[in-house]
């Protein structure tokens, strides 16, 4: 049995924003708003707490200005310790390296921070993964097994287009893992990584000393497909929901795949719950002849319209008569009276004037730009 | 101990029973009910505190005061975890004396002199936890230094035929406070005490530590404080507040506040990032509207999930409606199922209930012959109605039907 308090989280900040750059122009992956009052970050910050471990750094590289924002201190997620807790981590760069390219180089930026723990484990995340995870189980798993590595991965039909921006193993039936395929062109079902990954301290030191020296900088690439027969490397297979969002037909998707009552009750289960930044808005609010269909809804917003199908973030307002209909509406949203929104994504601050109709469809929602005046 | 020195500390009394909300007061003091889906009372005297500057409050519990201590905790949610005063909690205490229940308001701040004294304050602001407003108390105490008051007393006006059952200020045009009855049967004024004062600390000190030594004393501020500081010759003043104000001391009241909420002509925004009312959050997904849903007119917090029908109701975080169900003029508290076509009118329902499939609880006074006999069904606490169940308008329900 692990002790979680001997596990190290890191949590790539970063990873995957080309996938969805209409989100990240301002912000960082971890900071994509999420399922009407969360942000991608919350997922593996969540599950990390929930499974016990009580360190987290969050390895970050550029526009992490929102996330600073939303995690704060850590508090919300119970990371506000006086030993350990929640540990912010900016890119470390010289005039030599500049700005990290990839997961190793990360990682020898902050090498000082990872000798200097007490941690025997070290668990990196990605914030691409909507799931609800239990690290204990995985942490288990890697003692188990004896590895070198542990990957998480899951089992789903994809499509070329969607492996392209992947990992694809080939685990075998003891979750020995056989092969990589870094971002391949495949369709079927295959075995696909979540970004996870356990190691003990040691072995993440030594890999990042051996990368460094031969300015190796993929993760993937150059530790898990290059050197696959040198380590003991194996797959653990998380059997769980999750989304990957590798796209913008995945983030559409994977929001609204929470209309699902099962979805919901796995992802926002009572004893693992994910945490986020309370905004102290008050309950939503409907007034006369309003309607909601099919909706996640959060606090803070006030609906005198009708929306179907949709997903509204903190503080949204939709205007008298107005019909909204298979929209992700984000944080602060106005829909003006009479509106007809139709496969619209709005980011934060976006205001639509009275009257205003505008249309997408289920593979090309509109995209609307964060505090655009329409 | 070296405490840095604060302007004002907050006195907040909030051991009240609260006895006529009956079942919902049960098992918790009455600012720790819930109000308008997702606060409880107390979230407003501590809300407007930090909102006005106030970083110092004590908090004075004795009835039931499990749920508000944990809900208070170190009171990060209102921003009152600090490093120099921030919230205690202070319930009464056994010294060598031998003393220990608060035995009147004015006798709580008296046990709590030394609390109070670690700060050395020139003011102490005491406020009811009973109440529901939004209010700036720096102005009140900009005013109260103004007017070189020693106490200043927050007043509102309210019906004549109503101002018998509140503490009746009589001030002069200068608003400096000449008369003040406690309930009176024929009052001279109708600006009522809004359970919010100002005191000059070192003129309170003394009061309280006088009429602590008065044997025949009731330990009351409206009583014997207020009495005898006009006796004194003190100058009290009336501040004059215009806002809303209400007090949820009864069910009826209750009701009535959290459909306020509801009521766009109530000037009570709640939705102004400018004075946020704050209160600890329960960790719980956003709610979902169903396929089924039907919903107007209604407050909904986080964690509900709505298969049914509501209408002009408050519905707290976690409520399950199912398809079916109804919900109309009532306010259902935290983690409640409503199981499919069970019906709720006219009703208060506390939390972490089950209502039963079909059940009825409540009526509409228009179905109700005698309207003696309506008034707002109550369900307590934790309590299961079975299937089938009807629960007639004015009932109190506190075990299992």
């Amino acid at each position: 049995m692990a002790n979680m308090s001997n596990v190290l989280g890191l949590i790539f900040a970063n990873m995957h924003e080309l996938t969805i750059t209409d989100l990240t122009k301002n912000r960082a992956m971890a900071s994509v708003p999420f399922g009407a009052r969360y942000r991608l970050i919350d997922f593996p910050l969540s599950n990390m707490v929930n499974s016990g471990i009580s360190t987290v750094g969050i390895v970050t590289k550029s526009n992490y200005q929102s996330l600073l924002d939303h995690v704060g201190s850590g508090d919300e997620w119970d990371l506000s310790r006086k030993n350990g807790g929640l540990h912010f981590l900016p890119p470390y760069s010289n005039y030599v390296t500049g700005l990290y390219r990839g997961r190793l180089e990360a990682l020898v930026g902050i090498q000082n921070f990872i000798s200097q723990s007490h941690a025997d484990y070290v668990i990196m995340s990605d914030c691409d993964c909507v799931a609800n995870v239990d690290f204990k189980k995985i942490v288990d798993f890697h003692e188990e097994k004896g590895s070198d590595i542990t990957v998480v991965f899951g089992k789903k039909e994809f499509t070329p287009e969607q492996t392209k921006t992947r990992t694809i193993l080939k685990v075998d039936d003891n979750g020995e893992v056989l092969d990589v395929l870094v971002r391949p062109e495949l369709s079927g079902a295959y075995d696909a990584s979540m970004n996870m990954f356990v190691m003990s301290k040691e072995f993440v030191l030594k890999i990042i000393n051996e990368s460094s020296s031969r300015n190796l900088y993929s993760f993937e690439v150059d530790v898990l497909q290059h050197r696959l027969k040198e380590f003991k490397v194996f797959g653990y297979e998380f059997s769980g929901f999750y989304e990957q969002i590798d796209g913008i037909r995945a983030y559409y998707q994977a929001n609204m795949s929470l209309m699902n009552r099962d979805v919901r009750k796995e992802l926002f289960n009572l004893t693992d719950p994910i945490y986020t930044k309370v905004r102290d808005e008050a309950p939503a609010k409907y007034g006369l002849e309003s309607s909601a269909k099919s909706c996640i809804i959060a606090d803070g917003c006030i609906i005198e319209g009708t929306v179907e199908n949709s997903v509204l973030f903190r503080g949204v307002k939709v205007g008298k008569g107005a019909v909204v209909k298979n929209c992700i509406l984000m944080q602060n949203t106005e829909v003006g009276d009479k509106c007809e929104l139709n496969y619209v994504i709005a980011d934060k601050n976006v205001v639509i004037g009275n009257y205003r109709s505008i249309g997408g469809t289920i593979d090309y929602p509109v995209f609307v730009n964060k505090g655009s005046n329409v | 101990m070296n405490h840095v020195k604060k302007e004002c500390v907050a006195m907040l009394l909030a051991g009240g029973q609260g006895s006529r909300l009956y079942a919902l007061t049960q098992n918790m003091a009455k600012p720790a009910v819930p109000y308008g889906g997702k606060y409880r009372i107390i979230d407003f005297p501590l809300s407007n505190c930090v909102n006005s500057g106030i970083d110092t409050v004590g908090v004075l519990t004795q009835y039931q005061p499990l749920v508000l201590n944990e809900y208070i905790g170190n009171g990060h949610p209102w921003g009152l975890d600090r490093v120099h005063g921030g919230v205690h909690v202070l319930p009464p205490y056994e010294t060598a004396s031998g003393k220990s229940w608060y035995t009147g308001t004015a006798n709580a701040i008296y046990q709590n002199i030394s609390f109070i004294d670690r700060y050395n304050p020139e003011y102490v602001a005491v406020l009811s936890g009973d109440h529901i407003y939004k209010m700036d108390y720096s102005k009140m105490l900009d005013y109260h230094k103004k007017k070189k008051a020693e106490a200043t007393i927050a007043v509102l006006e309210v019906p004549w035929e109503e101002a018998s059952r509140f503490g009746i200020m009589t001030a002069d045009e200068e608003g400096t406070i000449t008369e003040f009855a406690e309930k009176p049967k024929e009052p001279k004024s109708n600006l009522a005490s809004m359970g919010v004062y100002i005191f000059t600390w070192a003129t309170l000190k003394r009061h309280l530590i006088a009429n602590e030594n008065d044997e025949g004393a009731t330990k009351d501020f409206g009583k014997n404080i207020i009495p005898a500081m006009l006796d004194e010759g003190s100058k009290l003043v009336a501040y004059h507040f215009d806002a809303y104000w209400k007090d949820v001391g009864t069910i009826d009241s209750l009701w009535e506040a959290n459909m306020d909420c509801l009521d766009p002509n109530v000037p009570l925004d709640l939705y102004d990032p400018k004075w946020k009312i704050y209160s600890r959050n329960p960790v719980m997904p956003p709610h979902y509207a169903g396929p089924s849903s039907k919903i107007e007119n209604s407050m909904v917090a986080e964690g509900c999930e709505i298969e049914g029908e509501t209408d002009f109701s408050v519905l707290f975080d976690g409520v399950v409606i199912e398809e079916g169900a109804t919900v109309r003029y009532s306010i259902v508290m935290p983690n409640t199922v409503v199981k499919k076509g069970a019906v709720i009118e006219y009703s208060i329902v506390g939390e972490e209930c089950t209502i039963g499939e079909n059940a009825h609880i409540g009526e509409r006074p228009e179905n109700v012959e005698n309207r003696d006999e309506w008034g707002v069904a109550v369900v307590g606490n934790s309590i299961n109605v079975s299937a089938n169940a009807v629960i007639a308008p004015k009932a109190m329900i506190s075990q299992d039907v």
